[in-house]
């Protein structure tokens, strides 16, 4: 008996495949031209929407049926976002597309704009008709320059062959798409970082509220999703919200990718279905590299709490399933460590990034990041004290939740995190002045 | 400012409503970035001019964003990532030979005028970690000490 259920148990989990929806042009042939997303039935969705001038709001219950939950990290559940966008308010209002991925591990919507940006140029333009939002932009991250030229060669494309401008198809609907490049600054993936980036100014966030969708870019309503997030709506449209869900779990509708890095054997983007167990995944990735042992991982990129080997195992990738585990599926970028990593190391390169990328406008963060970093560089120098790991654990908390924008509680959770997991390598360090892993 | 870098910039400002041209602000002092391969002070005079903007708003944009250089970087700058992806594939190797082959720190220029090394933060491009910028355009991906030395070769 026990082994029937053994089985059934699972097959409902071994069921988990991967699955391309965002990445469904990545491996097909000239895979970032219309012709090639026209292949498989691009644009027909927006094509049928505005011939039949269907209802926003019914558009919008599919997207809650769906599931879909916002990809840039906070997992905010996207259908409820959009009906928040004021329709009827007649002004000019914006929609932005936010492929600024810079926290580190982070690298999948790169893959979307460069195999499939049609795609989610649809996925935006099925957004600008259901808000009713007439202009968008897209924010690429700086450092990929050749992404974003061919971003905009997309674009063109799109405006040549009457997709993108005035009169879509006929119907009187107008949609004007711009790309926006970024220059190296981390924070500008904060939507209201963004938000003023795009105004021309630093990218510091604003207090919220006011949210974007009552006050965004020039005090417009403006709505902020992620690349991924726009490049499922498509596919939503086209197969229904309920055939999207099911190739989740619950809580957890669709696929989403998995940008996995590090100690792995191919590192790369894997597009699941969510509830897929993390063994499977690493397993698609080709294992640890080089054969070694798993020593740790990040499940969602450094603002999702790391999570040692032996708890991870055990691990189904979906919003509930890492949260049983005490972590979260962030943007998914996973980074994987194997048993050669020293955790003091990584942990002061991570607190590194976010005392560099701290915009400065807040106290707690501006003072605590660098506070943290020179106690782990000092723990790292074998200058440190015992004290000065709980003195680190408590700057940490005092970061968390007084801040104006989320990086502050971000820069907290790996040094929160990886003292918890491996406060042995931290005391070894501080008594001997040196790596406990070589 | 000479004509064609009016109509690259132009190009940007015309993404924005007519009375926003300050949302190019970014583009503009990129493409002046490009042309001289850094960015002097007349450089932000002239976008500040261009774009009917305060000098010290654009200079203050200039320092914020990190790929922005507002001192000489010699004709190739080199940006690496040492974030936590590449680091984990052994960013800091190539670093060390980048550095003892080019008997340089970051942030200096090789006697020759020739090359400068960045260190950079997570590039959003992890999968091909280790890797490297130059000039902020072009990126090279999976690095090993074999490729770095034929890169420094290649670049003229
Ligand atoms: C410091 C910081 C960095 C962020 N970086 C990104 C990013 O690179 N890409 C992204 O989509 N969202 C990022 N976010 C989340 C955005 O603020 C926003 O929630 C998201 O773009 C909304 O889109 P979604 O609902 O589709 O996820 C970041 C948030 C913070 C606090
Ligand atoms: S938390 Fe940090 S990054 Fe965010 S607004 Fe405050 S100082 Fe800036
Ligand atoms: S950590 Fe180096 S590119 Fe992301």
């Amino acid at each position: 008996m026990n082994e029937i259920l053994d089985k059934n148990l699972n097959l409902e989990i071994k069921n988990k495949q991967l699955f391309n929806i965002c990445l469904r042009t990545k491996h097909l042939k000239n895979s970032s031209s219309l012709e090639t997303y026209k292949s498989i039935g691009g644009y027909e969705q927006i094509k049928k929407i505005l011939k039949n001038k269907l209802d926003p709001q019914q558009l919008i219950d599919e997207i809650k049926i769906s599931g879909l939950r916002g990809r840039g990290g906070a997992g905010f559940p996207t259908g409820i976002k959009w009906s928040f966008m004021p329709r009827d308010y007649d002004g000019i209002k914006y929609i932005v597309c936010n492929s600024d991925e810079g926290e580190p591990g982070t690298f999948k919507d790169r893959d979307i704009i460069c195999h499939n940006p049609h795609q989610l140029i649809e996925g935006m333009l099925i957004g600008a008709y259901i808000m009713n939002a007439h202009v968008g932009y897209n924010y690429i991250h700086g450092e990929i320059w050749e992404e974003y030229v061919s971003f905009e060669k997309a674009i063109e494309e799109a405006r040549k062959a009457g997709l993108l401008g005035k009169n879509i198809f006929g119907s009187g609907f107008n949609f004007e798409l711009h790309a926006f490049h970024g220059y190296g600054a981390y924070i500008c993936g904060e939507e209201t970082a963004l938000i003023e980036s795009i105004e021309g100014k630093k990218g510091q966030p604003r207090y919220k509220p006011p949210f974007p969708a009552t006050y965004g870019i020039y005090g417009k309503p403006t709505n902020v999703n992620n690349t991924e997030t726009y490049a499922s709506i498509p596919w939503i449209i086209e197969n229904g919200g309920q055939a999207f869900m099911a190739h989740g779990v619950k809580n957890s509708g669709g696929t989403k990718i998995f940008s996995i890095s590090g100690h792995v054997e191919k590192p790369g983007n894997y597009e699941i279905e969510l509830g897929m167990p993390f063994e499977q995944l690493l397993n698609e990735a080709g294992g640890v590299w080089k054969g070694r042992k798993l020593k740790a991982v990040i499940p969602g990129g450094p603002s999702t709490p790391l999570v040692p080997a032996d708890i991870i195992r055990g691990a189904t990738l979906d919003y509930d399933g890492l949260a049983k585990i005490g972590s979260s599926v962030g943007a998914g970028s996973m980074i994987i460590m194997d048993d050669t990593t020293c955790m003091v190391t990584a942990l002061k390169r991570l607190s590194y990034f976010f005392y560099e990328e701290s915009c400065g406008q807040c106290t707690p963060c501006r003072e605590g990041t660098g506070w943290v970093y020179r106690i782990i560089s000092r723990i790292y120098q074998g200058q440190a004290t015992h004290e000065d790991l709980d003195l680190l654990t408590d700057v940490s908390k005092k970061i968390s939740g007084r801040t104006i924008c989320a990086l502050g509680d971000s820069a907290a959770t790996p040094v929160l995190s990886f003292i918890k997991h491996f406060r042995d390598e931290f005391e070894v360090f501080i008594k001997n002045g040196k790596k406990l892993v070589n | 400012m000479i004509e064609k870098l009016k109509k690259l910039i132009d190009k940007e400002v015309a993404k924005y409503p007519t009375d926003k041209k300050q949302s190019a602000v970014i583009a503009a002092l990129a493409i002046m970035q490009h042309h001289r391969g850094w960015l002097s002070q007349d450089d932000i005079s002239d976008v500040a001019v261009y774009l009917d903007m305060p000098e010290i708003a654009v200079l203050e944009v200039a320092t914020f964003y990190n790929m922005f250089d507002l001192k000489p970087v010699g004709k190739y700058k080199l940006s690496i990532c040492t974030n936590i992806s590449c680091m984990l594939r052994d960013a800091d190797q190539i670093v060390d030979h980048l550095k003892k082959t080019l008997k340089i720190d970051f942030n200096e220029i090789s006697k020759d005028g020739k090359f400068c090394l960045k260190e950079s933060e997570c590039m959003g491009a992890c999968e091909g970690a280790p890797l490297l910028t130059v000039n902020n355009q072009k990126m090279y991906e999976h690095l090993d000490v074999k490729k770095v030395d034929q890169l420094l070769k290649d670049l003229k």
